[in-house]
């Protein structure tokens, strides 16, 4: 996906309108306007577990906030999170800990791995007894983005290329539905 | 109190004590045998009154290990170091939880990390890593195959 390709999505509202009199009538497929609907309204999960935690609140305060992209509020509970960010290195003994907040988050849930610790273990610490090397042998993961620790703008395109990601089509959950009935 | 008069008294204390130079803070070596009783004395004696344990931490040298304990004063504001080195066959030296309370805490890290034996702990048991866990990671020659390359 290319930036000019996702800048699209961001504009668009999916469908058509028909101006008539008096008004209008707007044609559009259900899913697509809930796809649009999501990705506007990603709540992340107040989570980090190391550096990368302090440039996330950097990118949820005011100078870059990414309120404006309808990530609105970090939710202090996994139960009204839509995204988790996974924002720091996860060792051994966070792992359950992650995987039972993924679990306890509600369907549709969307995960990104910020910086080097969450992608590979990192740049320092993954030559250890203690370090998950990735936290996607943990739980699945949508959108990596390297750094150490990220730039905030690097964490914004991130989560417009999610954004993106939930406007092109279907969740995961919906893939894996779809290939146990037409495998 | 200054360094050379700290370097006296201590002396006085423990003819056997030999001081490294060159650091911010004192710094006394003391066989691992006669820490015990000259740390007593560091927090009973008057005019010394080392009532606060700040650091308690261990070094692997790959030939032995040292034992390190920061002391400080809260009341006259002086700190030293002390060393202990302990064999690597069979590293134990004896506990100061029973002076400062806030060892107990700090020498089972050690002991879960560097596998150093506390003789007389009331509750040596692993802080940090999992009950079950096998070995002690943060020694030099700690080998995890599964989780760890070799450099």
């Amino acid at each position: 996906m290319d930036v000019t390709d996702n800048n699209d999505r961001q504009k668009k509202f999916p469908g058509e309108i028909h101006e008539t009199a008096g008004g209008g009538i707007v044609l559009s497929k259900l899913d697509e306007v809930i796809n649009w609907a999501r990705s506007n309204s990603l709540w992340p999960l107040t989570f980090a577990t190391s550096c990368c935690g302090i440039e996330m609140m950097s990118v949820a305060s005011a100078k870059y906030d990414f309120s404006r992209f309808g990530f609105e509020v970090a939710r202090a509970t996994p139960r009204q999170a839509d995204v988790i960010i996974i924002a720091g290195t996860i060792v051994n003994k966070m792992a359950p800990v992650l995987r039972r907040l993924y679990d306890q988050m509600a369907d549709p849930k969307y995960v990104i791995a910020m910086g080097a610790c969450a992608i590979s273990g990192g740049p320092f610490f993954y030559n250890t007894y203690s370090v998950v090397k990735g936290a996607d042998h943990v739980i699945p993961v949508d959108v990596y983005i390297p750094g150490c620790p990220p730039r905030p703008e690097a964490l914004l395109h991130a989560l417009i290329t999610l954004q993106g990601k939930i406007k092109a089509g279907l969740t995961r959950e919906q893939i894996k539905e779809n290939s146990y009935l037409n495998p | 109190m200054l360094m050379e008069e700290l370097k006296i008294q201590f002396t006085e204390l423990l003819p056997t004590i030999s001081f490294e130079e060159g650091g911010e803070w004192l710094n006394a070596y003391v066989a691992p045998g006669e820490l015990k009783s000259f740390v007593r004395k560091l927090r009973l004696q008057p005019g010394l009154d080392f009532d606060y344990l700040f650091c308690l931490t261990c070094v692997d040298w790959k030939t032995h290990f040292t034992m390190v304990y920061h002391f400080t004063s809260t009341i006259y504001r002086h700190n030293i170091v002390i060393k202990a080195k302990l064999n690597n066959d069979n590293p134990e030296i004896e506990t100061i939880s029973d002076i400062w309370r806030t060892a107990e805490m700090l020498e089972r890290e050690v002991y879960d990390l560097f596998g150093i034996k506390f003789l007389q702990h009331p509750d040596l048991r692993r802080l940090i890593m999992p009950d079950d866990w096998v070995g002690w990671p943060l020694r030099k020659d700690y080998e995890d195959p599964v989780n760890m390359i070799k450099l």
